[in-house]
């Protein structure tokens, strides 16, 4: 197996457009789990670890073009105010010493559908930024990005640059389930932004159903609710029974499975509990802040 | 944390860390810091790799295993089959039933069946999936509660029963006006020990083998490995590698008679390291549990009759099952006064992972059902939870359900008291994520929570029971070293990480009043220190320990009383010096030992036990008893099946703490354990296959998931045992579980008849 180490994205690009049978690697959390169990051998690594335009992130006009390399403990410590819901998963990932070294490139890489990263990109309506040396940079919808169970949208001779997730213009929740109440992997878990300027509501949903998935009816529901009930504006009270109504919207929008971490039926449980406090938690907030 | 010392009266201020005392164990820091060399850093220059070709079928016969192009691979410098064991090709703890290597038949998933060496360890993985073994796939038997039925593929000759323990007492018909009544399953445990199964075998010039592995017991190792090997113990030497951890699940073979197979067909070292998937194949695991109890009481609560019938699943191999049904029935009861007794306890064989010895063994899931059923008793008679264990719970004097009495210090109700009466922890901190139920998953802002208290109480056997010879040797030896006394101990007894060699330490200088204790390396070139298990180390080998400088004591004083012309009863070892019996120093232990050195070796038993009536059960089965009580307090989310353990505060008696950090080290490491079961840890198995063979998802308790602890420690000593000394390893394991399920079921309102626990049994979901 080859190890290719480049220093800067030019030759990155130039190096993944001549060994497609190259696997992307940065903190390896993922990666290095099937080497080791052989479930991949490929002809070669491609170490982005060195390339310094990775691990940079940048505020650009209500945007936070984020590189693929940036390690979870430094989202944590760094964007916690520009991206609550992305700095509330990234505290769930793993270990410390696990968020140290994982990115959110390599969740996005990965595209499995337990990606803590996930939810809250899709809550927040982030943009992934994908780039070849033949064709440059593209730009796709994280909600396109997923495209099925570890599957991606992204070309063999393509890399991830950067995600670009707005400025949380409202407040954001992210709640995930698992047996354990640190280092476990997602039972399911849930993200919510709320977007005051556009009266809208940006929903997550993790580990229940083949891709990382919105909620769009839950959405559209709570937002047509909030606007027909003049909340927007009023701040008023979230009642109850929309929020719940809203929690069942999101779980029926799931197609969870059973499998050795929970049932069908639980995922899909918890899923509208832990969505009906989110979105009571982030109109709290919400309230709170006016 | 606090940590109270009941009775003590030793102070630990003095620096010679004599018994009583808590001297830093030689191991800690390396540990701490990484340097600990495990049985996975042995190396030696010339090695190669062995690696096991396991059976990927529950139930199959081998119809032919074709190696040829295995040896076709570049660096493979052997393949090994059931063919190339030079003995018996069967191995086993108690019975040998297991081959060394599946011949005909295989009979759970991850059963060995072919070997290969390598100069690789890539190298040799790749030439095993080379080996062709053509399987003709069999019905298995995956349900042991089907395992009896007349129906059930036999998964060994006559029949899939491994034991059936029957006991009576008093009318075992009796009738009582409270009847409370339960079913109970528990789950598959692992020890899930941080060091998976590693070994190096070393081709010796006399045509025999020397093999440095981590174990339990070196000495029942070599007997096995001897028939396998077809050679005589002189030839088959063991040492003792860094452990990393064991909890039973080292007891069985593994990598033994493979790696030394290896390296006799080859002339090379063989190293054999298990990953920590393999591992999950490479032992044995806690048995599985299917409890139907029943409590028949007066009015008042106190106990009339008892009846359980438990099952248990062995799985492929016998390993300890026997052992395990005499402890889920002699002592499945709990520590209670019951005057009529009908139990059976079964252990069965299927085509499920074999099951063996796991801390606590066979009380840990007896536990739970004797313990839900007296929750169950306090709330028919309107009782709460201690008060009812208090009324029934054994004292000195009693007698127990196989009948023996209980003839020394047995004090249920005072334990209960003391974690009763221990301060309640705080309401929830709100404003701390981690300290809620979900922790750092942010899935309640107190919403759905509700707290909830259990209580629960447990007796173990310490030590091998029901007749069994348990007995461990000590060689120690007393000389001058660069015009030091210095003290050798030799044993054969494994250190695990339990702190054996503090313990040893610890003997030597009390005994032989000297301040360096060097313990000689465990191997097989002194006699048997029996198993590190059944919490028996301390007692049996530390026995051993105090009676061989006895002996030595004996020798020295006597040459001293010839020359000082002083009767050797009135002088004692202090401080490298003969002294008088009011101190006075008369002579320098130079003087008296000059360039000799003084050497005894002894064999230790405890008190003899006895086997059962194979009729009724009774018999004096156990040598010691251990008590320990929990109570567990739990912040419950109901809506969303999570659990935070915000108090697991504990009291137990240790008769007599040789080391107060170690006892409360095992203390508070069993008690994680025991709460472990209860709320996530379980080996998920379907149709005969393993589903979570991983850290990923078996899980195991987080510095998040422990809370905390109040210990107390309570020092009778049991006037049998030396310095007084009772088990300790064990106990903590059994009464934390069952207390952490008691009180998730106080919040939760639901019965919860199943352990581990999981947030759908919570929801109903």
């Amino acid at each position: 197996m080859d190890f290719l180490q480049p220093t800067s994205w030019t030759d990155a690009l130039a190096a993944r457009a001549e060994r497609p049978d190259a696997v992307a690697i940065a903190g390896g959390t993922d990666v290095m789990v099937d080497l080791n169990f052989d479930r991949r051998r490929p002809g070669a690594l491609l170490d982005l670890g060195r390339v310094p335009e990775l691990r940079e992130w940048a505020a650009e006009d209500g945007w936070v073009r984020l590189g693929a390399g940036v390690p979870y403990s430094r989202i944590i410590e760094e964007l916690a105010i520009q991206l609550p819901g992305l700095a509330m998963a990234s505290r769930t990932v793993g270990s410390p010493q696990i968020r140290i070294r994982a990115t959110v490139g390599g969740n996005l890489g990965s595209a499995s559908p337990a990606g803590d990263a996930h939810p809250p990109l899709l809550a927040a309506g982030a943009v992934v930024e994908v780039q070849s040396a033949a064709r440059g940079a593209r730009r796709i919808p994280a909600e396109e990005f997923y495209t099925g169970v570890k599957r991606n949208a992204l070309a063999p001779d393509e890399l991830i640059a950067a995600v670009l997730v707005p400025t949380a213009a409202g407040p954001q929740q992210f709640c995930k389930v698992g047996t354990r109440n640190a280092m476990v992997i997602a039972v399911s878990a849930f993200a919510c932004a709320l977007h005051p300027d556009r009266k809208t509501v940006g929903t997550g949903i993790g580990s229940a159903a083949p891709t990382p998935r919105r909620a769009p009816d839950a959405e559209d529901f709570l937002a047509g609710e909030l606007q027909a009930a003049g909340l927007w504006d009023s701040r008023g009270r979230l009642p109850e029974e929309l929020a719940r109504a809203f929690g069942e919207r999101v779980a029926a929008a799931a197609s969870p499975i059973d499998d050795v971490r929970g049932s069908a039926a639980y995922r899909r449980h918890s899923l509208s509990v832990m969505a009906r406090r989110a979105v009571t938690w982030a109109w709290n907030d919400l309230r709170e802040a006016a | 944390m606090s940590t109270e010392a009941g009775t003590r009266t030793t102070t630990t201020t003095q620096p010679s860390g004599r018994v009583g005392d808590s001297p830093l164990r030689p191991d800690g820091t390396l540990k701490v810091t990484g340097e600990f060399a495990y049985a996975s850093d042995l190396w030696h220059d010339d090695m190669v790799w062995g690696v096991t070709l396991r059976s990927p079928h529950p139930h199959a016969r081998i119809r032919g295993i074709d190696i040829a192009e295995a040896l076709t691979v570049p660096g493979v410098i052997a393949v090994l089959t059931a063919d190339d064991v030079p003995g018996e090709n069967a191995v086993g703890l108690e019975h040998a039933d297991q081959p060394v290597l599946a011949s005909e038949f295989v009979r759970y998933e991850g059963e060995p069946v072919a070997l290969v060496a390598a100069d690789h360890p890539e190298t040799a993985r790749r030439a095993a999936q080379r080996i062709h073994v053509e399987y003709e796939v069999l019905p298995a038997v995956t349900d042991p509660r089907r395992a009896m039925d007349d129906d059930a593929p036999a998964v060994h000759q006559p029949g899939n029963l491994v034991r059936h323990l029957t006991l009576r007492r008093g009318d075992p018909d009796a009738t009582a006006p409270v009847v409370v009544s339960l079913d109970f399953e528990v789950g598959m445990q692992d020890q899930a020990f941080l060091g998976p199964e590693s070994g190096l075998a070393v081709p010796a010039e006399d045509g025999g083998v020397d093999l440095y592995v981590a174990t339990q017991w070196l000495h029942v190792d070599q007997r096995q490995m001897c028939l396998a090997l077809g050679m005589p113990k002189e030839l088959v030497r063991l040492h003792l590698a860094g452990v990393g951890g064991a909890f039973g699940g080292r007891e069985d073979l593994s990598v033994h008679v493979h790696a030394s197979m290896l390296a006799l067909r080859t002339g090379r070292p063989v190293k054999m390291s298990y990953g920590r998937e393999e591992s999950f194949f490479g032992h044995v695991h806690r048995h599985p549990a299917w409890m139907t109890y029943e409590f028949g009481a007066e009015r008042d609560g106190t106990l009339v009759y008892a009846r359980a019938r438990t099952v248990l699943d062995g799985g492929a191999y016998a390993s300890s099952t026997a052992a395990v049904v005499g402890n889920a029935g002699t002592l499945g009861l709990g520590p209670y006064r019951i005057p009529n007794v009908a139990v059976d306890a079964y252990g069965v064989f299927t085509n499920n992972p074999p099951c063996g010895a796991m801390r606590g063994f066979g009380c840990v899931q007896a536990a739970y059902a004797h313990e839900a059923l007296m929750d169950e008793l306090a709330e028919a008679v309107g009782l709460d939870p201690v008060a009812i264990r208090q009324l029934n719970g054994m004292r000195e004097g009693d007698t127990n359900i196989t009948g023996q009495v209980i003839d020394s210090a047995a004090p249920v109700a005072e334990l209960l008291q003391i974690v009763r009466d221990m301060p309640m922890p705080p309401p929830a901190d709100t404003s701390d994520i981690r300290s809620r139920p979900g922790a750092v998953g942010n899935t309640t802002h107190g919403e759905g929570v509700v707290r909830g208290v259990g209580y629960a109480v447990t007796y173990k056997n310490v030590g091998f029971s029901e007749g069994f010879d348990d007995y461990s040797t000590a060689r120690v030896r007393l000389e001058m070293t660069g015009g030091e006394a210095v003290a050798t101990v030799h044993t054969a007894a494994a250190e695990v990480g339990q702190g054996l060699i503090t313990v040893e330490q610890q003997i030597c200088r009390t005994e032989l009043g000297v301040e360096r204790v060097v313990v000689h390396p465990k191997n097989t070139a002194v006699g048997s220190g029996g198993s590190t298990s059944a919490s028996r180390q301390t007692y049996v080998t530390g026995g051993a320990v105090k009676a061989a400088c006895e002996a030595v004591r004996a020798v020295v004083l006597e040459r001293a009383a010839l020359s000082l012309g002083r009767p050797a009863n009135e002088l004692r070892l202090d401080g490298g010096k003969i002294v008088g019996s009011s101190g006075e120093v008369l002579v320098g232990l130079g003087e008296v030992l000059g360039e000799d050195a003084v050497e005894e070796t002894v064999e230790y038993r405890h008190r003899p036990t006895h086997a059962i009536d194979p009729e009724t059960g009774q018999g004096d089965a156990h040598v010691q008893f251990a008590f320990s009580a929990h109570r567990a307090v739990v912040d419950v989310d109901v809506e969303l099946g999570l659990v935070k353990v915000v108090a697991l505060d504990t009291a137990q008696d240790v008769g007599k703490a040789i080391n107060p950090d170690a006892v409360v080290g095992q203390i508070q490491g069993g008690s994680a354990q025991g709460m472990g079961l209860a709320l996530m840890e379980e080996i998920v198995v379907t149709d005969g296959h393993v589903r979570n063979p991983s850290f990923t998802d078996y899980l195991i308790p987080t510095i998040l998931d422990m809370p905390p602890m109040q210990v107390k420690v309570l020092e009778y000593a049991d006037p049998h045992a030396p310095y007084g000394v009772r088990g300790v390893g064990e106990p903590p394991t059994i009464s934390s579980g069952p207390a952490v399920a008691a009180a998730v079921r106080a919040a939760a309102g639901k019965p919860l008849r199943r352990v581990p626990i999981r947030p759908e049994h919570i929801t109903g979901t």
